[in-house]
């Protein structure tokens, strides 16, 4: 009898137990990797990224574990395919730093790929700007159709994509836009350990917006569950970026550390996550070993080529029992044995700078240098401007120029600005010849707005968000394809597709241009003013229409006159 | 009469020409007095670039000319110098022979006048002779063609020089009494700019005057004619907005040239009044007054009918002022089109009262504006409020000359018919009032 109840127990029991092999899984991976700069800062790259296998945009999902439930219900409500978001203080320095894992424009950018099922897009662009905006306390509702671009060739999809129909992307910058501790909180609390565990726990306010370049970012997209590609995943990767000067933080030493950067050191990593790593980029320069020393002893070193070069990496696994065997805290400190010759810095394949020209408040000109200093390489890159309304770009006046000779791009897709609607857009597909510098300018006309529509400080003038620049550079060495669950997280950022160019995304600089201002204390005075003109004419013609010439009447005098008799009677002169 | 015409057009050619090739051609098409967002040239090439990248030039903000001077530029884009100078010349030519024509109508009315014995006996002074009309025509040909205003206008190829064109055709036309002809160049005027829809009123009134046709609201002959004339008008003009549609397959030209005509979206500084008020309106009200402005344009014509309905011809002259003051992006091109008429009213100068003030006004206003511009625009030590005021100034010189003239006309008028001294009942000189 005992036999059967275990039994039958048994038979209930075993839904139970089979359970949890139904549940959806999610996983989360984090990981700082740690590189010093040609110039002597030092760039550290939090990334944290959460898979979950689950069927979002059916929003038939409830229980949200790992992945931010304010996200998934924005995926699943908005028909969002793809969400990039990024808050960026500062301006990554392409030519002295090298190029950047994953480089975002100065203030907010925000690139969305919605599903095909969404019919208007439009709208739902509308709302998510402004849901995002009550996520990340950013102004992002300021995004509206005057900033907001469709650009056709520059933002394919870097997630799972059927069909890549360019409707369904929405692009816009805000340049204006300020990024403080305000902005960092929203995005602390999304991660799944918060900032109380794992490597989050460096990320402190103060010393983080104590720094050259900061950047932090969302990115939602579908990819492939496993290798066979038959279901649909999330991936959700937040990354912080942040450039520290180390010279004028470690009182003119090249020498860094966690504590000096961060004021915090690792004690363990998140319980929630998979995997938990950071990396220190010790690729030797000029193939010289020993010129640096990284302390602790790393538990693995991994080699890996990272945008066309090779390097080395020293790796902390903080999930591996024997990294706090000696110590409760992980501070890794990195020392230069001998000051390096910093007298010739690397310059990266694809650099580029912009800059506006002219004088005075009616005309302009922007001018693009974009730099190959591939020694024999020559590749496309696809340029993508977006200029406010409000300067007139005049397209008949576009000039691109290398080596002294003009360079037909071979694609051209514009959009005039309509005012007030929408602004410019300007997408050229341009070919760099090997070792060259291309120039590419166009003029504008600044036009003078109503006295309403200018911001509170009129004369600091009105940015031009950043011009996109994006190319497959060709690398020296060959790539193979990286499986994205088994790789670092600094080199499953972009798909690539062959194994001999790497995908860059850059930013130039944005422009800050001033436009003619009205006077503002004057609206007042100027109806007045105008309408009396008006008014002039209006009083001649109306004389002129209306009254017939008369023969003038002696008149008996008014009161003028016959007061002036009365004192010349009194006085004995002759009266008038 | 035609060599000194042949040479007063060689001499405006070469003056052209010689600009054209000075560094001077460039600054001027830049001046934001002689160009204006509607006829820059700088906007027509970028309209011809827009249609060669495969890009409607309307779809954007920038170009706001007809269709037909997209497809007349398609073609003459390199020959544009060329066009610009005979377009100048062809309107000198035009205005030329209006005025020989109408001067042989008004020595032919008032001869008529005198013999019914209409004029009061001692005016002999105000009668004029075929001797001193003999010259106005050249007079108008080189008051055209050496103005100032005119030259920079076509140094900067703005197409205001062809609007003009249209017009001083459509002036020869109607004083040659030609009703199709008339009806057809005005329809092109108003396809052009819109504001000489109210030259009809006057064309009107000038072609019934030739018809004999008394203008009386009761009179059959006067409706007939008048239907007559404003059909031909309005099936010119449907016709030619028709063949536009056809020539880009679509309707985006209408928002983008009489909207932007009429809602006076772009508030590029120019020497008219609309720029800085809208610049300085609240937003609340500015629908209310683009309307009042706009209507301010249209609604002097009836008026101006009923007194000058004896004078077309005056009536055409203010009306051309009155269009080229208060329109939304005025240009000196439009002044330098009534300025012309001038010499043809140069028998009033007896009862001119303030034209040397005013001719100090717009000469003073005139070089002053270029330099209030490089003060706000380029030195940074002015702001918008001395430009505007020059404009301001500007606006009301030119009124009160028009106001001026009109003054001296009806004075004159007034003269004519009750005699040059006037006395009074006690037989001491009298002064003549407005009341």
């Amino acid at each position: 009898r005992w036999a059967m109840a275990a039994l039958v127990l048994a038979v209930l029991l075993l839904p139970l137990l089979a359970a949890p092999g139904r549940a959806r899984r999610d996983a989360l991976q984090e990981e700082l990797l740690l590189s010093p700069l040609p110039a002597g800062d030092v760039a550290a790259t939090f990334q944290f990224r959460t898979r979950w296998d689950a069927d979002l945009p059916s929003g038939a999902v409830s229980h949200y574990r790992l992945f931010p439930k304010a996200l998934g219900q924005l995926v699943a409500a908005l028909g969002v395919r793809e969400l990039h978001l990024a808050l960026t203080q500062g301006f990554w320095r392409t030519r002295t730093w090298g190029q950047p894992p994953l480089q975002a424009p100065a203030g907010a950018e925000l690139w969305v790929w919605f599903q095909p099922t969404v019919t208007n897009v439009d709208k739902a662009w509308k709302e998510l700007s402004n849901i995002l905006s009550g996520i990340f306390c950013a102004s992002l509702n300021f995004i509206d159709s005057t900033n907001t671009v469709t650009p056709t060739a520059s933002f394919k999809p870097l997630g799972l994509a059927n069909g890549t129909d360019h409707h369904l992307l929405r692009y816009a910058v805000l340049p204006r836009e300020v990024v403080c501790t305000e902005n960092l909180t929203p995005w602390k609390k999304l991660l799944p350990c918060g900032s109380k565990a794992g490597l989050a726990v460096l990320l402190k306010a103060e010393r983080l917006f104590h720094s050259s370049y900061h950047s932090q970012a969302v990115h939602i997209r579908p990819i492939c569950r496993d290798a066979s590609c038959l279901a649909v995943s999330w991936e959700l990767r937040q990354t912080l970026t942040v450039v520290f000067d180390a010279f004028s933080s470690g009182q003119g030493k090249k020498d860094w550390s966690l504590f000096r950067m961060f004021s915090r050191t690792l004690t363990d990593a998140c319980p929630l996550a998979s995997e938990s790593k950071v990396y220190v980029d010790i690729s030797p320069k000029n193939k010289e070993k020993e010129l640096l020393e990284v302390t602790p002893p790393p538990t693995s070193v991994h080699e890996a080529i990272v945008q066309g070069d090779k390097r080395t990496y020293a790796v902390y696994d903080l999930l591996s029992p024997s990294l706090f065997n000696t110590s409760r805290s992980l501070n890794v400190q990195l020392k230069w044995k001998r000051p390096e010759d910093s007298s010739e810095l690397p310059v990266p394949v694809l650099h580029a700078h912009r800059y506006v020209s002219g004088y005075g408040l009616q005309t302009g000109e922007i001018s693009t240098l974009i730099y190959n200093t591939h020694p024999y390489r020559a590749f496309p890159v696809i340029l993508l401007e977006t200029v406010p309304w409000y300067l007139r770009l005049y397209v008949h006046t576009l000039t691109i120029t290398t080596k002294g000779k003009e360079n037909k791009p071979s694609y051209i897709h514009y959009q005039p600005a309509q005012d007030r609607r929408r602004p410019h857009l300007l997408e050229m597909l341009i070919q760099l010849p090997a070792n060259s510098v291309t120039k590419i300018t166009i003029q504008f006309e600044r036009a003078l707005l109503k006295w309403t529509e200018y911001p509170p400080d009129p004369n600091h003038g009105f940015y031009v968000s950043s011009s996109v620049l994006s190319a497959l550079v060709p690398s020296v060495f060959a790539m193979k394809n990286v499986d994205v669950e088994q790789s670092p997280l600094f080199t499953s950022l972009f798909p690539s597709s062959d194994g001999s160019s790497y995908f860059v995304r850059l930013y130039t600089e944005p422009l800050l241009v001033n436009l003619p201002t009205p006077d503002f204390s004057m609206p007042y005075n100027v109806i007045c003013l105008t309408c009396t003109v008006v008014a002039v004419c209006y009083g001649s013609f109306y004389n002129l229409l209306t009254r017939t010439f008369h023969v003038e009447e002696p008149s008996r005098g008014g009161l003028a006159k016959r007061l002036a008799n009365i004192i010349r009677k009194l006085r004995g002169v002759p009266l008038l | 009469m035609a060599a000194p015409l042949v040479l007063a057009v060689l001499v405006a050619v070469t003056v052209r020409a010689a600009l054209y090739r000075s560094s001077l051609a460039a600054f001027i098409s830049e001046r934001v007095e002689v160009v204006s967002p509607l006829n820059a040239w700088k906007r027509v090439v970028e309209g011809l670039a827009l249609l060669d990248l495969g890009v409607s030039p309307y779809s954007g903000a920038v170009f706001h000319e007809t269709p037909l001077i997209i497809y007349l530029f398609h073609f003459l884009i390199e020959y544009a110098e060329l066009v610009f100078m005979i377009t100048d010349v062809l309107t000198a030519v035009a205005l030329y022979l209006a005025i020989q024509d109408y001067n042989k109508v008004v020595f032919k009315k008032q001869k008529l006048l005198i013999e019914l014995d209409k004029y009061a006996p001692d005016v002999a002074e105000l009668i004029r002779t075929p001797m001193e009309m003999h010259y106005i025509p050249l007079k108008v040909a080189l008051f055209y063609l050496l103005n100032p205003y005119t030259v920079m206008s076509c140094v900067a190829k703005s197409t205001c020089a062809i609007n003009n064109t249209v017009i001083a055709f459509f002036i020869l036309a109607t004083i040659k009494g030609s009703a199709f002809l008339s009806a057809v160049f005005l329809a092109l005027a108003t396809y052009q700019s819109l504001y000489p829809l109210t030259l009809f009123a006057p064309a009107l009134l000038y072609l019934l005057q030739r018809q004999f046709i008394p203008i009386k609201l009761k009179s059959k002959g006067f409706w007939l004619y008048t239907m007559q004339y404003a059909a031909l008008y309005l099936c010119s003009l449907v016709v030619i907005i028709c063949l536009s549609f056809f020539l880009l397959n679509s309707w985006d030209f209408i928002p983008s040239v009489y909207g932007f005509i009429l809602s006076v979206p772009d508030l590029t500084p120019n020497i008219g009044l609309f720029w800085y008020f809208f610049a300085e309106m609240f937003e609340h009200f500015s629908l209310f007054f683009v309307c009042v402005f706009q209507i301010n344009v249209f609604f002097y014509t009836i008026p101006l009918a009923i007194k000058l309905k004896e004078h077309p011809v005056f009536f055409m002259f203010v009306q051309i002022a009155v269009i080229s003051i208060f329109k939304s992006y005025p240009t000196v091109g439009d002044i330098a089109l009534y300025m012309a008429f001038l010499p043809v009213w140069s028998h009033l100068y007896r009862f001119l009262r303030n034209i040397f003030i005013l001719s100090c006004v717009l000469i003073v206003c005139s070089v002053l504006f270029p330099v209030l511009w490089h003060l706000w625009i380029y030195a940074g030590s002015a702001n918008s409020n001395f430009y505007y005021a020059i404009t301001l100034t500007f606006n009301v010189g030119q009124i009160l000359l028009i106001s001026d003239y009109f003054y001296a006309f009806l004075r004159r008028e007034y003269y004519l018919t009750h005699g040059l001294h006037l006395t009074r009942q006690d037989g001491t000189e009298a002064m003549l009032v407005l009341k």
